[in-house]
């Protein structure tokens, strides 16, 4: 069995696009109770790159008072704001919605569904975070300072010595946590229901598969979050003692909560990305994606490991030996399904006819660094080892590495892929390959230096350091500033393909491209398809994917 | 074939040169080597798991880039229909497994050995403060605090920067060489971790609770090491020098130590009255040692989280208030309560240093209460009226 996908989709003749009404209150109406797929997809997409520019800023903040040792722009309790907020609105802000917003665009179109199952609750979903994010923000107008713990807000930090907008953050993360949910719900009803007819779920495409994987994580995971910041909210002013000593608690109770939601959190940031990878690669070998079957065995088995590892963020905090044991053991094993992923997609590009557009580009650059991020996980799952790296500059390239090439990379490879389906246009090839080529480099200037820094020993999380660090951080300085301003080409080259300044895109789009979404209009009609496309699996499956077949003219 | 063996050959040799070169380096580039047997394996540990995932990375990417390279279109290759082997798969699962065994024994081997803190030749409870180390040697009735050392002026960019910038201490934790130390590491406050990489030690310090690590030096010197867990405004600024001595020489240090001591006790008894100039001069070392952080060395502070000193209602009024939030600390803000930390003459001294510094004791503007000495019986006196 082989999934593949041919559609017989006739282009709807009534079709129509977004009900709105003139002026400024009929733009704001139609924006904010549109219940469409694409509208709030959009709408997902562009709180997304908002947020990315406003926390990239915050980075460069971070940077430019690392670039020479001493005291220099910003006080360290700001520069603690700045760590904290920057790890939040990254994690919360822009890889969780950038995700959902893609998943919102395509998830329908590759289904070959009209919409999502729930859109009302799609609607809902999205304008929660809005509200979320005003609230998080707003806590640097707080007296006492913003959330100033990390984005890990570890006990007692937050809670006992906490300031008082802690709990503004508490209320943010119960409303992200809400708007989480809801989305995976219409994520999972979608993808169970509104498959077109014939379409089993092991033909499903990959980005689908690793967001139905992805949002049974989070359904588990977010009320974890929500019950561990209110028992914070609690032990704050409501006399409990959850996460204090003195009162019969234990602040490493804390961290097995936080862990428990926040370990899972890292694959529900990546596993998307990987689903996103796996529906490039194709397209652009010409070749079809090696080992369906494996890969989504391997997604299943990462997710479900992921619940049993969260441990090996706390070897240092002082587990029994027996739990630092099989902790080591499990997240090693983490190691084999993501390796089957790496060499299936390695092995999808061997002997395919490789040509390398952007999305490529930037697909290729996650196989590359994603690849290293798992080399320095993998030394951070050696315990002994690990109680060196704990807490260092190595672990803030890992996670860098994983999810900068990894989560980040892949969003805009998925933006590039799709935009000229989404706006029937495309993107400027010269731009792309500009910001790629920038953002690469850079990257790796600003991330690499920072796994000397750790294994020297210049710990997290410090707003002044000793002499002997000064190079690494004046270089890794200077890659940030290109980094973060590369990304201002990919923005204005996405307006400039909103606002139709590229060529026409045709239906297929790209020559390898495959699946329901490629055989709609570009840009595809407002309610994808009316009548659902009839999904055909090939005797053989070859031919099916045999290029000529497909080409548009 | 024989093409490919000089290859290798080559290849090899870049390789060998490639780590003399970064064993030079190493400091700046590696983790240290250290100097205790637990630090010499992590760093074993962690040079055999670098070079495995190095030759994984070397095959993986030489494929990629090798696919990359000869397998585009714009050469005219022709993509192949292969989708999918179980046999390759099950090669991919089974091998990586496989190696990850060969890891994980010498892993496990290692952190067996870095449990075992049985037959502790010494005993030092640690206790991480918001910010500063607080040691106690338990088997030596010897206590004092550790704090930051480099001044103000130098993180302020005011005066150069010395060599040892923000990793030197007021009061080194001195340690045998050659004898198995047990770590009693704890927190007073919040969450600290005591880390010095040269020893293979890093313990995150967890208030209420009391966590485990040793060390057993094997060379005298100096080892300097940093806080490594978030722990608020001053996480940056609370370094750790651990001085190890041989045997003889450690000896003379713990006797040097009770003799301290004892003069200190004794000096207390005699509570004898101190010029303005002692408490002044006293007074702004303790204050750069232990209010700067939050307060600034201007008296400013960083208001709202960390108010100023300077003009404060309470550093210009009433002397037994200020005292009170000296001793006891204020409930629910970052100002914590110095009575166990500090001494009655320092906290006369730096009482007196903040009443009369910054335009304080202008008592035309801040009326009669402003200025003013505080000597240490009043101090000793203020913490009698308030254990009662
Ligand atoms: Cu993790
Ligand atoms: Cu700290």
């Amino acid at each position: 069995m082989t999934p593949t996908r041919v559609s017989k989709h006739h282009d709807d003749d009534h079709d129509h696009g977004a009900h709105q009404e003139p002026g400024f209150l009929g733009f704001v109406k139609r924006w904010v109770f549109t219940t469409n797929h694409k509208d709030i997809g959009t709408l997902y997409l562009t709180i997304a790159m908002v947020n990315f520019l406003l926390a990239g800023a915050m980075a460069l903040l971070i940077r430019s008072e690392l670039f020479l040792p001493g005291h220099r722009l910003i006080a360290p309790d700001f520069f603690n704001t700045m760590t904290t907020m920057h790890g939040l609105i990254m994690v919360f802000g822009v890889v969780m919605p950038v995700f959902v917003g893609l998943a919102n665009w395509q998830i329908p179109m590759m289904l070959g569904a009209p919409d999502m199952a729930l859109p009302r609750l799609n609607n809902w979903s999205f304008w929660l975070l809005p509200f979320a994010f005003t609230i998080l923000l707003s806590t640097f107008f707080i007296s006492g300072s913003a959330p100033n713990y990390g984005w890990t807000f570890y006990a007692p930090l937050s809670t006992k010595y906490g300031p008082p907008s802690t709990d503004f953050m508490i209320f943010a993360i119960h409303i992200m946590g809400m708007s989480s949910i809801l989305g995976s719900i219409n994520i999972i009803a979608t993808i169970l229901n509104m498959r077109a007819p014939g379409m089993k779920l092991m033909q499903m495409p990959m980005f689908v598969w690793t967001w139905l994987i992805t949002a049974f994580l989070l359904l588990a995971i977010m009320p974890v979050l929500a019950g561990t910041v209110t028992m914070m909210l609690t032990d704050r002013h409501f006399g409990t003692s959850f996460f204090d000593a003195a009162g019969g608690g234990d602040p490493i109770l804390f961290q097995h909560l936080f862990w428990f939601f926040g370990h899972p959190e890292v694959y529900v940031l990546i596993l998307p990305a990987f689903g996103v990878i796996s529906e490039i690669l194709p397209t652009f070998s010409r070749k079809k994606l090696f080992g369906y079957h494996f890969m989504v065995y391997a997604t299943a088995a990462i997710a479900f490991l992921s619940y049993i590892v969260w441990v090996h963020h706390m070897f240092t905090a002082g587990v029994p030996i027996q739990a630092a044991l099989i902790f080591m053991y499990s997240t090693m094993l983490i190691a084999v399904p993501t390796g089957i992923k790496i060499f299936n997609w390695v092995a999808t590009i061997f002997k395919g006819s490789i040509t390398f557009e952007t999305p490529m580009l930037f697909a290729i650059a996650f196989l590359f660094m994603f690849t290293l991020g798992g080399f320095s996980g993998l030394m951070l799952a050696i315990v002994p080892a690990d109680y060196q790296y704990q807490d260092t500059y190595f672990v803030v390239a890992h996670f860098h590495y994983v999810l900068v090439p990894g989560a980040i990379f892949s969003a805009i490879a998925a933006v590039y892929y799709w935009i000229p389906k989404w706006t029937g246009h495309m993107y400027n090839e010269t731009l792309g390959k500009l910001h790629f080529w920038l953002s690469t480099i850079s990257l790796n200037i600003t991330f690499f230096p920072m796994h000397f820094l750790g294994l020297a020993g210049m710990p997290r999380r410090i707003p002044d350091y000793a002499l002997q660090f000064t190079d690494f951080n004046q270089i890794a300085t200077v890659g940030a500033f290109i980094f973060g301003f590369s990304h201002l080409i990919f923005l204005y080259n996405i307006i400039q393909t909103v606002r139709g300044k590229g060529k026409k895109a045709t239906k297929r789009v790209w020559e390898g491209a495959h699946g329901f979404e490629w055989t709609l209009p570009s840009p595809p009609p407002y309610h994808s398809f009316l009548t659902p496309p009839v999904f055909v699996e090939e005797a053989s499956s070859h031919e099916a994917w045999d290029v000529s077949d497909h080409h548009e003219k | 074939m024989h093409t490919i063996i000089r290859k290798c050959c080559r290849w090899m040799s870049w390789m060998l040169l490639l780590c003399g070169v970064g064993s030079a380096f190493a400091s700046k580039y590696n983790m240290p080597v250290g100097v205790t047997p637990i630090s010499r394996e992590i760093y074993t540990l962690h040079m055999t798991i670098f070079w495995i995932v190095v030759a994984i990375g070397i095959l993986v990417f030489g494929v990629l880039i090798y696919a990359l390279i000869n397998h585009r279109k714009s050469q005219g290759h022709v993509a192949a229909k292969f989708h999918s082997s179980l046999k390759v798969e099950l090669i991919w699962t089974i091998i990586p497994f496989l190696i990850l065994i060969a890891m994980a024994i010498p892993a496990t081997r290692v952190l067996m050995l870095m449990e075992d803190d049985s037959d502790a030749d010494l005993n030092i409870k640690i206790t991480g403060y918001q910010w500063k180390w607080k040691y106690d040697y338990l088997d030596e009735n010897i206590s004092f605090f550790s704090n930051l050392a480099t001044t103000q002026d130098q993180i302020q960019g005011k005066a150069p920067k010395g060599e040892n910038y923000l990793l030197e201490v007021d009061k080194p934790i001195v340690v045998p060489t050659h004898k198995k130390i047990r770590f009693l590491v704890t927190a007073n406050d919040v969450i600290h971790s005591w880390w010095v990489p040269e020893l293979g030690v890093k313990r995150d310090a967890i208030p209420g609770f009391i966590h485990e690590a040793w060390a057993k030096i094997e060379k005298p010197g100096t080892y300097r090491g940093q806080c490594a867990e978030l722990c608020g405004v001053g996480h940056g600024f609370m370094p750790i020098v651990v001085v190890a001595l041989d045997e003889p020489d450690y000896k003379k240090w713990v006797a040097e130590q009770k003799g301290v001591a004892l003069k200190q006790a004794n000096a207390l008894e005699e509570n004898k009255p101190l010029t303005k100039a002692e408490l002044m001069e006293a007074g702004q070392k303790v204050y750069g040692a232990t209010c700067t952080v939050c307060h600034q060395a201007t008296g400013m502070g960083m208001p709202p989280a960390f108010p100023a000193l300077k003009g404060s209602k309470i550093v210009t009024g009433d002397v037994a208030k200020q005292l009170s939030i000296v001793l006891h600390g204020v409930k629910g803000t970052a100002m914590q309560a110095f009575g166990e930390q500090l001494t009655d003459k320092d906290i006369a001294a730096v009482v007196t240093y903040q009443r009369n510094s910054w335009g304080n004791d202008d008592q035309a503007k801040f009326g009669k209460a402003a200025g003013g000495l505080v000597q240490p019986s009043e101090v000793a006196a203020a913490r009698k009226a308030s254990s009662n």
